[in-house]
């Protein structure tokens, strides 16, 4: 074959092969898709049964991938969104953009969750970390935490999720006395960081005695650097949950994949994936359980949830009230 | 002639700058809901002009005694000592909080020492801490500017006072340059703290710390109102505009006139030079020490994705410091030539919030093409443009001298077009060039920026990869990861200012 002929034959074969091989492109947040996250196992695992390709876009966090989804609206190149919270899916549901889910898979969250949107994938609660070398004697509840000397590093809800998380916590536990909550808190805290690494960074240098983060941020010293010095505390008002979630874009052009990737992330081989790269909870535990050392992690009894609709309502005024009370 | 396409390629980037920052931020301001500041955002306002002002102030006013001292200083390890003033203004933000917090956090080096000694501690936290953060910054920014100043005063002007018996060359010679000097580095300074806001709050200790950056980056995150981040961004221009507008008419033109080119002599050091010289490089080096010795243990158990996103970003870097400095040349020619308005098209992009710049990238482009194909582009020229203010401020002192003493010879011997560049322009220039691109290549390496909002998975640049590795637990290599950042900026860095020192005659 002359060399002209072979090109030819090469032009004329290449969108035969991409046609053949679609792609499904997956809009997420920085942590999931890196190279230590859930994302590069699920990609494998689910290209291996789908013939296609998974190609993840990100964005800094769930929020991030929320305002990106914004702005790109119908006119997004993703298939899949994955990894807003239950703070952020009122948003994302008014936008229009999402087409219900094919089948809503069973999940084992401890409170009653069913959206015919979005598909939870994993779960946390947030809660205080501490260093149990040097606290021996962990406070029990927000009052005794304000009650106390403590030092706390908290995240900036206008920036950070887990800094939402924490209003809403305060919100949903203590209701219209949430103000005074704070006023007694604001000693007690050291700075606000605008996200939520910058102020586990600072908890691990030892400028706070406590940080908040997950029950399960513990698992990640115990499993990853096997160091038992960190400890969650339970908080007698319950914890309050982190849901992320994920959900079929409308516009998407491959509608049938985006079901099959929806269905592999709520199957077993992806949910055993969840707890050693995202350190949250699976949304269903895989029949072979959690990993070893997850049995360590302290259980709250008390799950606290805004439903999307009231943590909607009252994300801007709570967040206006933490910052009037803080600003004083 | 050669003015002639010298003004044309002025006119051009100049119009290129302002549709790239104003244009970003009208991409936003077409989708707005409404107007009006909310009560929130007079106060970030106030709180982002109080620490602004503070830190400026502070950072010119010490900056003056220690370029002064290292000007009229010899000793050995001075060269060193210059080289490294580049590195605090080099580190990525959080990176250098961590550093001072080694010393002065609840932690700290400081708070042990008063422990230990029985003292009450103290707390950073607050607005002290950002004026703090914010001085170490751009303390060595500012001290590298004014040396260059003092560098460019002929030697001949100090021994003329000599001779002439003034009691101190200070109110004739110095102050002078110093008036012709300051108020541009002070109007940098001033636009960085300006759109500071990770310093700002997290060294600020709480809300009461929120900058109209902050306001901007809670508006299009959390309220998803592009038009609100439009008109804080405008908020943010016009505060530039009057920055710029009020420096300019507090620089004197200075006039000490031609040299011989001699070695600068005949200053004698002073007493109060080597306390003030230790007292600022123990300011400067100990955060520096810290954050070395926060990341050498993991840099061997680095994953391979940081050295090929070092040498993506490397790359970069110097790409976007040819352009920034090429950009900076035609502009501070143009300047000197009599085209004032230039001046403000240089400094404008300090003024733009990133976040506008590279949301509002993304709405304009992304109707046309994937952003995640344009990721890398996109960066090299945000980052080329976010460096340029500090390359035109650099040059543009010594490239007024060069105008004015060089000019009518030039214009004499008819030396103009390419030979000009090549044997008046560029040699005389090279000192601050070579700064100037070593500040825009180092600038570029450290910046996280517009890359976040555009890059795809395999095209993180290292900033990018220090983040991933911190919002994954991973501190450890988070911290060498930025160890690696921070060396390879400043290697670059030391690169182009040593050519640049040697190439100058």
């Amino acid at each position: 074959m002359k060399p002209f002929h072979l090109a030819l034959a090469f032009v004329s074969l290449a969108p035969m092969a991409m046609a053949e091989t679609p792609v499904l492109t997956v809009l997420t947040y920085d942590s999931f898709a890196a190279d230590w996250g859930p994302g590069p196992a699920i990609a494998k695992g689910f290209e291996e049964t789908c013939a296609c390709k998974v190609a993840y876009v990100t964005a800094g966090d769930g929020a991030a991938v929320l305002s990106r989804l914004q702005m790109e609206g119908a006119g997004s190149a993703a298939d899949i969104v994955l990894g807003l919270d239950t703070s952020l899916t009122e948003t994302a549901r008014a936008t229009g953009l999402f087409a219900p889910l094919v089948a809503q898979a069973p999940n084992d969250l401890p409170v009653p969750f069913s959206d015919a949107t979005f598909e939870p994938f994993d779960w946390g609660w947030f809660a205080f970390v501490y260093d149990n070398t040097k606290l021996t004697m962990p406070p029990k509840s927000f009052q005794e935490l304000a009650a106390s000397d403590l030092k706390i590093l908290i995240q900036d809800p206008r920036s950070s999720t887990p800094g939402l998380g924490l209003v809403m916590w305060v919100k949903a536990a203590y209701g219209d006395q949430s103000a005074q909550v704070w006023q007694d808190l604001a000693d007690n805290i050291v700075t606000v960081t605008p996200s939520w690494d910058a102020a586990y960074g600072l908890f691990l240098k030892g400028e706070a005695d406590m940080v908040l983060s997950y029950t399960t941020s513990p698992a990640y010293h115990l499993i990853a650097e096997k160091d038992p010095t960190k400890s969650a505390a339970t908080f007698d008002e319950g914890h309050y949950m982190q849901i992320e979630v994920a959900g079929k874009l409308a516009s998407s052009k491959h509608q049938a994949l985006a079901d099959q990737f929806l269905a592999y992330l709520a199957s077993d081989a992806a949910q055993s994936v969840i707890p050693t790269t995202n350190w949250m909870y699976p949304a269903k535990t895989p029949a072979t359980g959690l990993p070893v050392g997850f049995e360590t992690l302290i259980k709250p009894e008390k799950s606290l949830l805004l439903s999307s609709v009231d943590a909607e309502e009252s994300r801007k005024a709570a967040v206006e009230e933490w910052q009037t009370v803080l600003s004083k | 002639m050669a003015n002639r396409s010298l003004q044309i390629s002025a006119w051009a980037l100049s119009g290129g700058i302002a549709v790239l920052v104003l244009g970003t931020a009208l991409a936003l301001a077409v989708q707005a809901k409404g107007v009006g500041l909310h009560p929130a955002d007079w106060a970030a306002l106030r709180f982002t002009l109080t620490q602004a002002a503070l830190s400026t102030l502070l950072s010119c006013l010490l900056a003056v005694p220690v370029a002064r001292a290292l000007a009229r200083c010899t000793f050995r390890g001075r060269r060193a000592l210059i080289l490294l003033m580049g590195a605090p203004f080099l580190l990525p933000v959080i990176v250098a909080v961590l550093g001072l917090l080694s010393l002065y956090g609840r932690n700290g080096l400081l708070n042990q020492t008063l422990q230990a000694l029985g003292l009450p501690t103290v707390t950073i936290y607050g607005l002290h801490g950002v004026v703090l953060a914010h001085v170490f910054f751009n303390l060595p920014l500012a001290t590298r500017m004014l040396l260059n100043g003092w560098h460019a005063i002929p030697a001949e002007r100090f021994r003329l006072a000599q001779t002439l018996g003034l009691p101190s060359p200070f109110r004739h010679i110095e102050a002078p340059m110093l008036a012709a000097v300051l108020p541009g580095i002070a109007l940098s300074i001033f636009l960085v703290c300006l759109t500071s806001f990770v310093v700002a709050l997290t060294l600020g200790g709480g809300p009461a710390a929120t900058t109209l950056e902050l306001a901007i980056y809670q508006a299009l995150r959390f309220d998803f109102d592009p038009g609100h981040a439009a008109l804080l961004a405008g908020v943010q221009f016009a505060i530039c505009a009057v920055a710029v507008s009020l420096a300019a008419r507090f620089t004197l033109a200075e006039g000490l006139g031609l040299g011989l080119d001699r070695a600068p002599v005949g200053q004698k050091a002073h007493w109060v030079d080597a306390p003030v010289l230790a007292l600022a490089a123990l300011f400067l080096i100990l955060p520096l020490v810290a954050v070395v010795a926060d990341g050498a243990p993991a840099v061997l158990q680095l994953p391979a994705l940081v050295w090929q996103a070092a040498l993506r970003s490397a790359v970069m870097a110097l790409v976007a410091a040819g352009l920034s400095v090429t950009a900076a040349l035609i502009l501070v020619q143009a300047k000197v030539a009599g085209a004032a308005w230039v001046e403000g098209a240089a400094m404008l992009p300090l003024a733009t919030s990133g976040l506008v710049l590279g949301t509002g990238l993304f709405v304009l482009t992304r109707a046309f093409v994937r952003p995640e194909s344009l990721a890398l582009p996109v960066t090299v020229l945000v980052n080329a443009l976010m460096a340029l203010p500090f390359v035109f401020r650099v040059l543009l002192p010594q490239a007024r001298d060069l105008h004015r003493t060089y000019d009518q010879l030039a214009q004499t011997l008819g030396l103009c077009g390419g030979a000009r560049l090549r044997w008046l322009t560029l040699p005389r220039l090279a000192r601050p060039l070579g700064l100037g691109a070593g500040l825009a290549a180092a600038l570029s390496m450290g910046d996280l920026g517009v890359v976040a909002l555009f890059a795809g998975q395999d095209q993180a640049t290292l900033p990018l990869v220090v983040q991933r590795l911190s919002g994954a637990y991973r501190m450890d290599q988070a911290a060498a990861a930025a160890l690696v950042l921070v060396l390879c900026s400043f290697a670059l860095f030391a690169l182009c200012d040593i050519g640049g020192r040697r190439a100058a005659p």
